[in-house]
């Protein structure tokens, strides 16, 4: 029982990630979506590690590590981007469009 | 098939890839170290290229010798990872030549980059290697996030700073979907081995992981309508990363896909096979349409690479030996083509920020005949043209006979492909006949004397093209024996070829018939 309510959260949360980068501009909102959908998988997979074994605890620590490398690089992006344009709006960035 | 390699086997299966990031630690102090005399990025280029040449021989090595494998079954030694880290290897040295000649032209760039494309380089052959989806989205992240900071590499171009950002956001989010397929057939099965995935029977959870898997693979990939983050990042980055993209990334994203589909999510297929039908079918119409109306060169043969991913996708649909040759054949005669057109690019482009419109092309016939050459023959190989294409007309030669040969032939999926390539004729074609019929505008500039590495390079380029196009029997040997030898490859898809082919043979005719 524990283990489907779990499951249907990890859902949710993945949802509002992806509906977050789906309707909002700002950057770092933008990656905070991206962050909290990497979240919601590592609720997954502590979940599953209670029906499977060990490896799922293994997977969450690896996901984590990985993101947070990719928030290391992604900030820096964003600073340069903010460098750049003085924004980090995506819809002021139009110089790639035609 | 015990659960845990001992780590002294891990060491050995991954000793190619082990001797990459060795060479890359040092590359870092090369360019750290060194008078002010000298460039120091042009120093690290050029030790990087000595890097991938010693990389390539522990490849061979590692091939000959039928190393790779691993008694848990999370990495394999057989060919198709050897010969698609050969195709890498051979791209990645052709970017790295391009980028040499950028700095020498421009001076933008740091010594950091080609130590961060040998960092995505080791991601690409550790993705070749895996047969566990963990490994597999380990090294798709470290290529992902090296070549996320690559798209941004030239620091004072607001382009580039603007393509890497864009590139960040969506790729972390289709790495998302991705991850969250995986976790759901962890669920589902119990394990992210591509072996066990392989033989399970197919639940609610699985097929919901397998469809979140394919939304992460199609942006990976850059297929419609997955696609949009493609045009602006090629267009954006610098030339040389651009390049390194179109041959690089996306051959070891096929590699990936093609691997994961074939030995991992092959229970599945009567479900994936018509959506990926569909994905294939629109996105070489899309690609090649859309193609049509660029006036940008860079953005023209971005979406030329959308195209390129329909096609490829044909032969991953094949589903059969033949098709895994194919694919290899095509990503060698892309991955030259590619290189050889970036290269000329480079030097026509002046090492001018913004890029090169086919107004830029014309005439270069009249002042530099070499040049134009050799882009007609790129051009003309993604085309597929005999003869003249070289090897570009048997990779799409082999993609059609293996797509015909299988065991439910695609042929409506064939006649797509071919019409899409005659759409495919009004850009190259156009681009081709600015370069020889229009007279050379004179405000334009003179391009430069090509430098040496690029000239090796396009070279190289246009004539493995040109041999390869008139004698592509070995290559494709070499290719059908990488994969024929690849025994994991052969048991899966010939099991579930013949439990699932009627189902299959039903689906297709639904799928053609609208």
């Amino acid at each position: 029982m524990m283990l489907a309510d779990a499951l249907i959260v990890s859902a949710i949360l993945f949802t509002i990630g992806v509906v977050g980068v789906l309707t909002r501009r700002n950057a770092i909102i933008l990656f905070m979506c991206v962050e909290l959908m990497l979240n919601a998988v590592n609720l997954s997979f502590v979940t599953f590690a209670k029906l499977h074994g060990v490896s799922g605890h293994v997977f969450v620590i690896l996901v984590m590590t990985i993101a947070a490398a990719e928030a290391a690089v992604g900030l820096a992006i964003v600073i340069s981007v903010f460098r750049h344009f003085g924004a980090v709006d995506l819809q002021s960035l139009k110089l790639l469009r035609r | 098939m015990t659960d845990f390699a001992e780590p002294g086997a891990l060491l050995g299966a991954l000793l190619p890839e082990i001797t990459l990031l060795l060479g890359t630690l040092i590359l870092l102090l090369v360019g750290a170290w060194g008078g002010e005399s000298s460039s120091p990025t042009r120093r690290s280029a050029r030790f990087a290229l000595g890097i991938v040449g010693v990389t390539a021989v522990a490849v061979v090595f590692a091939w000959l010798r039928g190393d790779g494998f691993t008694t848990d079954d999370r990495l394999t030694g057989d060919g198709f990872r050897w010969a698609i880290d050969l195709v890498l290897l051979l791209g990645t040295a052709g970017a790295l030549a391009i980028f040499d000649t950028e700095q020498l032209r421009t001076r933008a760039y740091q010594a950091e980059i080609p130590v961060l494309m040998l960092l995505a380089l080791s991601g690409m052959m550790i993705i070749s290697a895996s047969r566990d989806l963990m490994f597999t989205y380990i090294g798709l992240e470290l290529m992902s996030i090296a070549v996320y900071v690559l798209a941004g590499a030239n620091r004072s171009s607001a382009r580039s700073a603007e393509a890497s950002i864009k590139y960040f956001l969506l790729g972390a989010f289709a790495s998302g979907f991705l991850l969250y397929g995986i976790a759901l057939l962890y669920g589902a099965v119990g394990d992210t081995r591509l072996s066990a995935l392989g033989a399970a029977t197919p639940s609610a959870m699985y097929l919901v992981g397998v469809a979140l898997l394919l939304v992460g693979f199609a942006f990976k990939v850059g297929a419609v309508p997955f696609h949009l983050w493609t045009p602006d990042v090629y267009d954006g980055a610098p030339s040389p990363i651009t390049a390194f993209m179109a041959a690089c990334v996306k051959a070891s994203a096929f590699a990936m896909l093609l691997r994961v589909m074939a030995e991992g999510i092959g229970p599945a297929i009567v479900h994936w096979h018509p959506v990926v039908w569909w994905l294939a079918a629109i996105t070489m119409v899309v690609g090649n349409v859309v193609a049509l109306a660029q006036p940008n060169v860079k953005r023209m043969l971005a979406y030329s690479s959308i195209a390129h991913s329909g096609y490829l996708l044909v032969a991953v649909l094949a589903y059969s030996q033949e098709a895994a040759a194919a694919v290899v054949f095509y990503l060698l005669a892309y991955t030259l083509a590619t290189i050889g057109a970036f290269a000329v690019l480079g030097i026509v482009s002046e090492g001018r920020e913004t890029t090169v419109t086919i107004d830029d092309l014309s005439g270069l016939w009249h002042v530099r005949p070499g040049l134009a050459v050799a882009l007609s023959v790129c051009l003309l190989a993604f085309f597929g043209f005999p003869i003249a294409g070289g090897a570009g007309f048997f990779a799409k030669w082999y993609v059609i006979q293996a797509a015909l040969a299988s065991h439910t032939p695609l042929t409506v999926l064939v006649v797509v492909l071919v019409l899409a390539s005659v759409v495919s004729a009004g850009y190259y074609l156009t681009a081709i006949s600015a370069m020889f019929n229009r007279p050379r505008p004179s405000q334009l500039p003179m391009p430069v004397q090509t430098p040496l590495l690029s000239g090796i390079v396009m070279v190289v380029a246009v004539v493995a093209l040109l041999v390869l196009g008139v004698f592509p029997t070995p290559a494709s040997r070499l290719a059908a024996a990488a994969t024929l030898r690849a025994a994991p490859l052969a048991t899966p898809v010939a099991g579930t070829m013949t439990v699932s082919a009627p189902t299959v043979a039903a689906t297709e005719d639904a799928g053609s018939t609208p």
